[in-house]
């Protein structure tokens, strides 16, 4: 298994980035373990329950489903990226005020998620929001707090 | 009978401050077991059988050794062997001897997934190379995935040692781990005699808890042989114990760290992953971390049973149910241990039956070992009873709250399994879903093709008390940090510190709360058996009584006065006497130097019961003729939680509960093949439901208080489970005029039902 690694330039959270990555790691794994931003989770390693979304160029995508070697030159966004120096995302902030987590584990995914969607769709009906965040699992609310949680933000922004 | 908004009675309790660990859940600097760093840390890779029933003939793990990068490999031989001993986790014991062999088989594999061999490497790509390197040779047995098959005459044997337990009867060569039966007064003359007897049969599917968060666990083994392990874990004491035990160490040689843990629902209790990455850090002289794929979560962990009950209910003409029987036999998977004792509780519980016969069946199936979840056990029997419940009502032409209302278990009825109940709730959430806006609405009319039926049922889970600690320690500048053991998987680090910050006065924000290690912490069994708000909440209340007294000590040093010459309210000390003598919380804080040291307190708790409580849904469902498909139109949860501490996660615990219960009853199962492997390892095939799938779930607080808690808490996440596969059925045969006996009710069930297509 000793195949060369391959130097990867990148974006991450509008920081310049560089890292050496086997070439069949995962955009997950490189950022978790070769970067160090555990903040995106791995649920199933199959792109079915959106804990790993991070967002490549604005779209956002199940990062264990992408090699780390695929986003050279490309601008990658995550949990991390979210809060600034002047406090919470307004996401992170309705996600708190709303109840929209209980175990947290799903959470870093919905909030990329979600903010993907108001980027680009700032009023989005409920219907919208619930088709969007269908790729996202969640075992613990329901979901009902978190849509109130996105819907908050979009009616105030 | 109060709605939490109308509680003035509490200044702290009933509010909804923002979690204390929210910011670090929102931003993603939450550290859970996966995110564990380490120098020098190596990954685990787990060989897992293929075959849902084989014997182990060879394992060779040469090839697999001799890969670069590889540091250690195991396999079960590297457990210490054990005879059969059990241990008590409070909430259930546990055979060591079939724990090690469950963790990893030794002699035979009894489910696909089952643990082989495994193996430690740089990264977890190289572990999952070498891993596929281990070469095992087995010779496929027979295997039985069902309760029906693993009781037909010689259906092949899964477990050599295993000796029955049948009515007190000691039996060899059987699958049936135990037989219990409960009677009480005299169920078949009640039957003979009775105006409508309706019995049913129903089956059930294994589902499993679903976590997004796989089971992860890191270990070091040092070189005084002990071991610091860090993983998510619904109870850090626990997995000490069953470590140790596997291990065969002394408790105080394993050190467990419980980092964030994403959802358990009672699948995050038994240990799998620690004694390997343990053993596997001992011959490697690493630490070494494991986390599992989701594919093997669902083959090699712990999911619910499923099996076959039976529920027989008899009425007389007034409607009274005079009768009740059940047959319930769950599937324990490889090893003994399902939750049909917790079932016997609570199959009847909700109504008040003279005479009932209960029977109760353990049964091994090549599935893996079925664990907790949510309510173990009362799902699937309410599903049962819930349904037959609503046969009755109809033949009397009754409604079905009103049928229930006329037979509900209260204060002073007796279980079938003989406990009497205390204060409960049952009555007044049975009111409540009577007077609520769902129940008093229209049905409405569904979309074309589709046709809408509304259901009602209800659900109890006993709940659980058992030991925790709380210690508190005051900070200078007015604040307390509290560290308690019990795992926090959804708000309670705030909704324990909410219990303490009442009595003293204080607003919840002033309270920095941790979960500590086995090492900081007072012990605390597990967080399950809804027991976290109600006893590790009791606790921090003795602990801030206690902590209380302490500084009234202080206060009578400071003020040269006698210490019953202090007085406390409302967050301030004063002398009784002296008005101009007073200290707010915050002021004597700081005010601690030369008093006698720093102030802190601990409380303690061992709780016997926990008062039950009951659920009561209303769900009106739609339903596809077409394609089979229903979709939830409406859905609401009520619910007796005692008093609601934390208003906002008790109802997120309602509508989490709920959902699941949805998924149970609409689309999850083990899907079986004919080789006894399950087929559905995904999520994608594993289908639980998305946010598309649900409309909002409507909670509706009932609380009667619990007069075994000083703020009269019950347990509030399990019960929510209980009501929905019921309810849903239900609320089928409203729509359709069909009753459905076998969960779950996915479309092609549906369609089979009317008539539409065949098996």
């Amino acid at each position: 298994m000793s195949i060369q690694k391959i130097h990867v330039k990148t974006t991450i959270n509008g920081q310049p980035e560089e890292f050496l990555t086997d070439p069949y790691v995962s955009l997950l794994d490189a950022l978790r373990e070769i970067v160090g931003l555990t903040g995106s989770k791995e649920g199933c390693l199959d792109g079915n329950c959106g804990a790993c979304t991070v967002s490549v160029n604005g779209k956002i995508v199940d990062s264990c489903l992408v090699l780390a070697a695929e986003v050279e030159g490309q601008n990658v966004e995550t949990v991390e990226g979210m809060a600034t120096a002047e406090g919470l995302h307004p996401l992170q902030q309705a996600f708190l005020e709303e109840a929209a987590l209980q175990c947290g584990i799903c959470t870093p995914g919905f909030l990329v998620a979600a903010k993907g969607l108001l980027d680009n769709e700032p009023d989005p009906s409920e219907e919208r929001i619930r088709h969007w965040l269908a790729g996202n699992l969640c075992r613990c609310t329901g979901y009902e707090n978190i849509i109130k949680a996105v819907k908050k933000v979009a009616e105030n922004s | 009978m109060v709605n939490v908004s109308d509680s003035k009675k509490y200044k702290v309790i009933g509010t909804n401050p923002i979690r204390h660990d929210g910011y670090d859940k929102v931003t993603g600097r939450a550290i859970y077991g996966a995110d564990v760093k380490l120098p020098g840390l190596i990954w685990a890779s787990i060989v897992r059988s293929p075959n849902a029933h084989a014997v182990i003939k060879n394992i060779d793990t040469s090839e697999a050794e001799k890969i670069d990068g590889v540091f250690a490999v195991m396999t079960g031989k590297d457990l210490p062997q054990q005879e059969d001993q059990f241990i008590d986790h409070g909430e259930g014991t546990e055979n060591v001897a079939w724990s090690s062999e469950n963790i990893m088989a030794t002699q035979k594999v009894l489910y696909k997934g089952h643990a082989v061999a495994a193996v430690a490497a740089i990264d977890r790509y190289v572990a999952d190379y070498a891993a596929s390197k281990i070469k095992v040779e087995y010779d496929i047995l027979d295997a039985v995935t069902n309760v029906e098959d693993a009781t037909k005459e010689g259906a092949p044997i899964l477990l050599n040692s295993l000796v029955g337990d049948h009515l007190g009867k000691k039996v060899k060569n059987t699958n049936v781990a135990s037989i219990t039966r409960h009677e009480f007064g005299d169920a078949d003359k009640a039957f003979a005699s009775a105006e409508n007897v309706v019995e049913r049969t129903f089956t059930l599917q294994m589902v499993h808890q679903g976590y997004i968060e796989p089971h992860n666990a890191t270990a070091h083994w040092d070189e005084e042989d002990r071991i610091k392990i860090w993983t998510s874990t619904q109870g850090a004491f626990p997995v000490r114990t069953s470590t140790a035990a596997l291990l065969k160490l002394d408790v105080s040689r394993v050190k467990v760290t419980p980092l964030e843990i994403g959802g358990g629902f009672g699948g995050k209790i038994s240990v799998y992953l620690e004694p390997v990455v343990s053993i596997l850090s001992k011959k490697s002289g690493r630490p070494v971390k494991a986390v599992m794929e989701r594919s093997s979560v669902f083959q090699g962990s712990g999911p619910a049973p499923g099996g076959t009950i039976i529920v027989k209910m008899a009425t007389d003409k007034d409607a009274n149910i005079v009768a009740a029987e059940s047959s319930i036999k769950l599937e324990a998977g490889g090893f003994p241990g399902s939750a049909v004792g917790a079932a016997v509780q609570c199959v009847f519980a909700a109504y008040d039956v003279p005479n009932t016969r209960i029977d109760a069946f353990d049964i091994v199936v090549n599935k893996p070992k079925s664990a907790a979840y949510r309510a173990p056990g009362s799902p699937q029997v309410a599903f049962a009873t819930e349904t037959v419940a609503d046969e009755l009502a109809r033949l009397h032409d009754m409604d079905p709250i009103d049928f229930r209302l006329k037979n509900a278990a209260k204060e002073g009825t007796r279980r079938a399994d003989g406990v009497v109940f205390p204060k409960v709730g049952n009555i007044e959430v049975l009111e409540a879903a009577k007077k609520s806006d769902h129940w008093n609405s229209n049905l409405g009319t569904p979309a074309a093709g589709r046709v809408r039926g509304r259901g009602v049922a209800s659900g109890y889970w006993f709940n659980v008390g058992l030991k925790s600690t709380v210690n508190l320690s005051v900070n200078s500048d007015g604040s307390i940090v509290l560290v308690e053991g019990s795992s926090d998987i959804g708000g309670t680090r705030t909704s324990i510190s909410m219990q303490a910050a009442e009595i003293l006065g204080i607003g919840v924000e002033n309270f920095r709360p941790s979960v500590g290690d086995t090492e900081t912490a007072g012990y605390a069994d597990v967080t399950g058996g809804s027991r976290t708000t109600y006893a590790t909440g009791f606790a921090a209340v003795k602990a801030a009584e206690s902590l209380i007294e302490v500084l009234k000590d202080r206060c009578a040093i400071i003020w040269s006065l006698d210490k019953n010459e202090i007085d406390f309210e409302d967050g301030t000390f004063f002398a009784s006497k002296d008005p101009e003598l007073k200290f707010t919380f915050k002021e004597l804080a700081s005010n601690l130097d030369n008093t006698g040291g720093p102030a802190a307190s601990s409380g303690s708790v061992d709780l016997e019961s926990a008062g039950g409580a009951f659920g009561t849904h209303i769900v009106d469902v739609d339903v596809d003729t077409e394609t089979g498909k229903t979709d939830i139109a409406r859905y609401t949860v009520l619910q007796d939680v005692g008093t609601a501490i934390y208003p906002a996660y008790v109802r997120g615990q309602m509508a989490g509960g709920a959902v699941q219960g949805i998924g149970w009853a609409l689309n999850e199962e083990y899907y079986m093949k004919d080789d006894g492997t399950q087929a559905n390892v995904s999520y994608l095939d594993y289908r639980m439901p998305t946010a598309l799938d649900l409309p909002n779930i409507e909670t509706i607080i009932v609380e009667v208080p619990n007069p075994g808690h000083p703020f009269g808490v019950r347990g509030v996440g399990e019960v929510p489970i209980c009501p929905p596969i019921g309810a849903i059925g239900n609320a089928l045969h409203d729509a359709l005029g069909k009753r459905f006996y076998d969960s779950p009710m996915k479309p092609g069930r549906i369609l089979n039902v009317l008539g539409k297509i065949s098996d």
